[in-house]
């Protein structure tokens, strides 16, 4: 019943671990730390503001040239013919390639078994790439676009999740429109409800978010010989390797991706696209690099999204709070090609509450538009935007406080894995000091439903809501392997071959090596991401890269330690178990001998003293898994519907806090992004004709920096899990933005007694409804 | 204090006139303005100084970038930013959208933020432009940039230099901004990772530190 990691949909490409029970573990860092813990700046701090940085946007190389892609501009067409000669004949252009060059469109997959080609007959969905082109500038490649002649068969389309299944729906493929279908559970919901005293039951919708990162997605190609390297903006070379290597049928060893920078991704490029393989396959034709990176509204288009969803939830609980049965339907909608439309969509719903009787059930289902891509914790966003709540109607509806109806439902383990048991008490502990720093109790007395004078009936209102989460996949494990290379004047290299994506990977990873040696962070040389010259790392998603790289990186410092008590025992004429460390140098058990590692005799001889670390397995019967509460206040305005986010107070526990500031500004980002998820952001697919209508940041609303909450606070669980790993640390990227959704949709609630149950929650959705039950002012 | 300036399209003495600078905004074949910058002598663009200049043509002038002064051929087409980025090394100023709504292009145009994506190369002449890059000594990171490395006003670090360039415009003429302001100031760059909080300390910080 309990699923195993499966990975989502074998996007984020989880390993499965080997057996547990690695040796001779290593001692715990325990309370007291020097670096570990600090608001360190990064350590590439000066890369990322002064320019410095390279990202793969910003690659030129000795003649290199444009490329450029164009996409179907329908729904859902055949292509009917293509006529590039025009475009072929303009001056500076050097390849045009499309299904007509033959030995240019190579087998194509998007994954879930589809077997297709880089440019197809049949375009499923607006954007689908049917030509390429190179030049020797972006204006000139744009205008050979223009001339190319395209003719389409325009087809039928279904855009909207909750129509695709219908009997007249027309089919994206030709075996109908559902993608998938699963389902999950325990217990007996039918007796779970029948000994219920209160039943709930609603509807939620949520619209397709988009990933949308700064920097477009894109890469540069450039070949020698027969030798590929890629500068591609990217979560994950090796992943990105892997892929270009198979659609273009080379050895791994002859393809070399770069991605030392990612301007923001999400989840948006754990993978490749289309426009890796055109530039590759165009610049070996024309033995020029070429830099193709897409347009803002390609990547709208085509680089993915969060799928629109559907959900039906049905929840019981005694009069107590108890909750007696959870009974969750869900569709979403993968897009043309079945991409995880319902990725741990159920997840929420059945492990986050303690309930021993649920029911889940599951439809992906196919639309024409852009397949689906993993974006920031896929499918507990949205599952959390209808279980959080529907705890908050039912702590109305049993009179009693939202804080204390969760917490009489906290599970000890994780119901969705047999009741492996948590390594921690983290989603109590975040609740409860959560409300504590947010001042809930007083704040809901105080907020709830009047003026901001107090007055009561004023046109604008606070409100005060909550919601919590956890998160499953914040755990990490193998495969990683990174090398420590100390140097003799004690400053470090580390190689690791993992992205930093922002989240502040390097700058943990060099406090980790700082931590073990008594350095300074930022004597510590971090060479990442480039599978010619680092270390193999899954790709940086799932909030797993500081649990997976840390505990690795420290295993490559305590492999350098071991040889370096070897050169002191030596040195001091010690049994080596007399030897210990103390900060950057070592002495004798006794206190009575010391000496640096810089004067190391053997260290100063050999220059260089390497440690190899591999990431163990983790322990496998518990659960290991990082939780959030979220808590906001709002100002809402009646009579327009606007919501002022007033402030908010974000309390994760995801072990130890290895970086302080990086932790904080990771509580800041989830909040923005999951109040664009909750307030402004939704994909609008256009009814007569099925295209994209905001394909641009003017329509597609991002938060700006007066959207966001005036207040952001951080308040962590102090909590280091040794259980977990060796650096006590789990995933916090996803859980920071999980029940940011809900616990403003709450606090709308809490406002206005308005009950927003469909994404985005903006002033015409929300005015609307205010006007619907308190009748035209 | 809000940049209403940045996104309109400045009138200024050295600009082509509106007519010509929608005939060259075209494709294909377009219509260019020989302005005086250009040393043709006249004092603005009309019928008879028109030249009629291909897709790929190219015209030269002079752009004053950092403090130096660069001479180089560009279509009349040609985006500041392309020019800055591909033709001069200058990779500060990003591509994020490439129509003036997302700000990681921002540069300063006689010390007022501007995005180079909406504004032509050709435009720019006459101007002092300033992108992240000018704002360094030697290695040394300017108060502002060293202000979002310590408050980590950043995370991906995409829209970052542009970031660094709108609160640059702000402080040079508010150097003691409130919270408010410089929430105002910062609207017209987006930050994806939603870094803004960390943003607005950052300008507190550099505000506190360009005053000591």
């Amino acid at each position: 019943m309990a699923q195993e990691k499966e990975g989502i949909e074998g996007q984020i490409p989880f390993t499965q671990a080997p057996d547990a029970g690695a040796e001779g573990e290593p001692e715990a860092w325990g309370e007291r730390t020097r670096v570990v813990g600090e608001r360190h700046p990064r350590v590439d701090g000066y890369e990322r503001v002064s320019g410095a940085a390279v990202f793969p946007s910003d690659v030129v190389l000795p003649g290199m040239v444009y490329g450029a892609m164009l996409g179907s501009p329908h729904a859902n067409a055949r292509v009917k013919s293509i006529d590039t000669s025009a475009a072929e004949g303009m001056a500076g252009v050097y390849a045009v390639i499309s299904r007509n060059t033959g030995d240019a469109n190579p087998a194509w997959s998007y994954g879930g078994g589809h077997q297709g080609r880089l440019f197809e007959d049949h375009c499923r969905f607006e954007g689908e790439a049917v030509a390429a082109v190179a030049a020797d500038t972006p204006y000139r490649a744009a205008d050979a676009l223009r001339a190319i002649v395209v003719e389409y068969e325009e087809l039928p389309f279904v855009s909207d999740v909750a129509h695709a299944l219908d009997e007249d729906a027309p089919g994206v493929h030709a075996d109908g429109n559902l993608a998938g279908e699963s389902e999950d559970g325990r217990g007996d919901v039918e007796q779970g409800f029948a000994a219920a005293d209160v039943v709930l039951e609603r509807n939620f919708r949520v619209g397709s978010q988009m990933q949308t990162p700064l920097e477009p997605h894109g890469c540069v190609a450039s070949w020698d010989g027969d030798r590929l390297t890629v500068w591609e903006s990217t979560q994950g070379v090796f992943a990105i390797q892997g892929e270009l290597a198979e659609v273009l049928d080379m050895p791994l060893a002859r393809v070399r991706v770069i991605g030392h920078y990612v301007g923001g991704a999400f989840g948006s490029k754990l993978r490749t696209d289309k426009y890796a393989v055109a530039a590759a396959l165009m610049a070996r034709r024309i033995n020029r690099p070429v830099k193709l990176f897409l347009t803002r509204e390609q990547t709208l288009l085509t680089q993915g999204n969060r799928p629109a969803t559907l959900m039906t939830l049905k929840v019981g609980a005694k009069k107590d709070g108890t909750l007696t049965a959870i009974h969750f339907e869900g569709t979403g909608a993968s897009g043309a090609y079945k991409a995880g439309g319902t990725s741990l969509l159920d997840w929420i719903a059945k492990d986050l509450y303690r309930c021993p009787n649920v029911r889940t059930h599951l439809k992906d289902v196919y639309i024409n538009a852009q397949p689906a891509r993993p974006f920031r914790a896929p499918g507990y966003v949205q599952g959390s935007w209808a279980m959080d709540q529907m705890m908050d109607e039912l702590a109305a509806e049993l009179a009693m406080d939202p804080v204390a109806l969760r917490l009489k439902n906290i599970p000890d383990g994780s119901q969705a894995r047999d009741d492996k048991p948590y390594t921690t008490d983290g989603l109590r502990r975040c609740i409860e000091e959560g409300a504590a720093a947010f001042g809930w109790q007083q704040a809901r007395a105080a907020g709830k439903g009047k003026g901001v004078a107090g007055k009561g009936e004023g046109h604008v209102r606070r409100g005060v809501g909550m919601a919590a989460a956890n998160w499953y996949v914040g755990d990490g494990g193998p495969p990683a392997t990174v090398i420590l290379r100390l140097y003799v004047d004690g400053t470090a290299n580390l190689n690791m071959g993992a992205s930093d994506i922002g989240t502040g990977t390097k700058t943990v990873m060099a406090m980790v090596v700082a931590e073990e040696f008594g350095m300074d962070p930022d004597a510590i040389q971090v060479e990442h991401a480039d599978t010619a010259t680092t270390q193999f790392a899954t790709p940086s998603g799932g909030s797993k890269t500081v649990p997976t790289e840390a505990p690795t990186v420290r295993r490559a410092c305590l492999a350098v330690k071991d040889q370096l008590m070897d050169m002191a025992a030596t040195q001091l004429g010690r049994p080596r178990q007399e030897i210990r460390f103390a900060g950057d140098r070592l002495e004798t058990t006794d206190g009575l001998e010391t000496v640096a590692i810089t004067d190391l005799d053997a260290l100063k001889n050999q220059k260089v003293v390497v440690g190899i670390g591999e990431r163990q397995p983790n322990p496998d019967d518990v659960s290991i898994t990082p939780f959030a509460a979220q808590f906001c206040e709002v100002e809402v305005n009646t009579g327009t519907g606007e919501v002022r986010l007033l402030r908010m107070v974000g309390t994760n526990e995801s072990g130890r806090v290895i970086n302080r500031l990086t932790w904080d500004g990771q509580l800041v980002g989830g909040v923005t992004m999951g109040a664009g998820f909750a307030q402004t952001e939704s994909r609008v697919l256009d009814g007569p004709t099925g295209k994209l209508c905001n394909k641009s940041w003017h329509d597609y609303k991002l938060p700006t920096a007066l959207d966001v909450p005036d207040e952001v606070v951080s308040a962590p669980v102090m909590l280091n899990d040794e259980e977990a790993n060796i650096v006590g640390a789990k995933g916090l990227g996803e859980p920071v933005t999980i029940p940011t959704g809900a616990a403003i949709a709450n606090a709308v609630y809490d406002a206005v007694g308005v009950r927003m149950l469909d994404t985005p929650i903006n002033p015409e959705t929300l005015v609307a409804r205010i006007d619907l039950q308190e009748g035209p002012q | 204090m809000t940049d209403d300036t940045r996104d309109g399209h400045r009138s200024g003495g050295q600009e082509l006139s509106r007519r010509a600078f929608i005939k060259t905004s075209g494709m294909g074949t377009v219509a260019f303005a020989m302005g005086p910058a250009y040393g043709a002598g006249q004092a603005a663009a009309d019928e008879e100084t028109e030249t009629r200049l291909e897709a790929g043509e190219t015209v030269p002038i002079t752009l004053h970038i950092n403090g130096r002064s660069e001479r180089l051929l560009v279509e009349p087409r040609w985006s500041l930013l392309f020019v800055l980025r591909e033709r001069l090394g200058l990779t500060a100023a990003k591509v994020g959208c490439e129509r003036g709504e997302c700000g990681s292009c921002t540069v300063l145009l006689d010390d007022v933020p501007r995005y180079a994506c909406m504004t032509l190369a050709v435009e720019a002449v006459g101007r002092r432009i300033e992108t992240a890059e000018g704002l360094m000594d030697g290695e040394t990171l300017g108060q502002v940039q060293a202000s979002f490395v310590k408050e980590d006003g950043l995370q991906c670090g995409y829209c970052t230099p542009g970031q660094v360039m709108a609160a640059e415009g702000l402080l040079r003429r508010n150097p003691s901004p409130g919270r408010d302001e410089i929430r105002h100031a910062m609207s017209g760059n987006l930050c994806r990772c939603g870094a803004y909080a960390h943003i607005f300390n950052a300008v507190e910080d550099a505000a506190r530190h360009r005053k000591g």
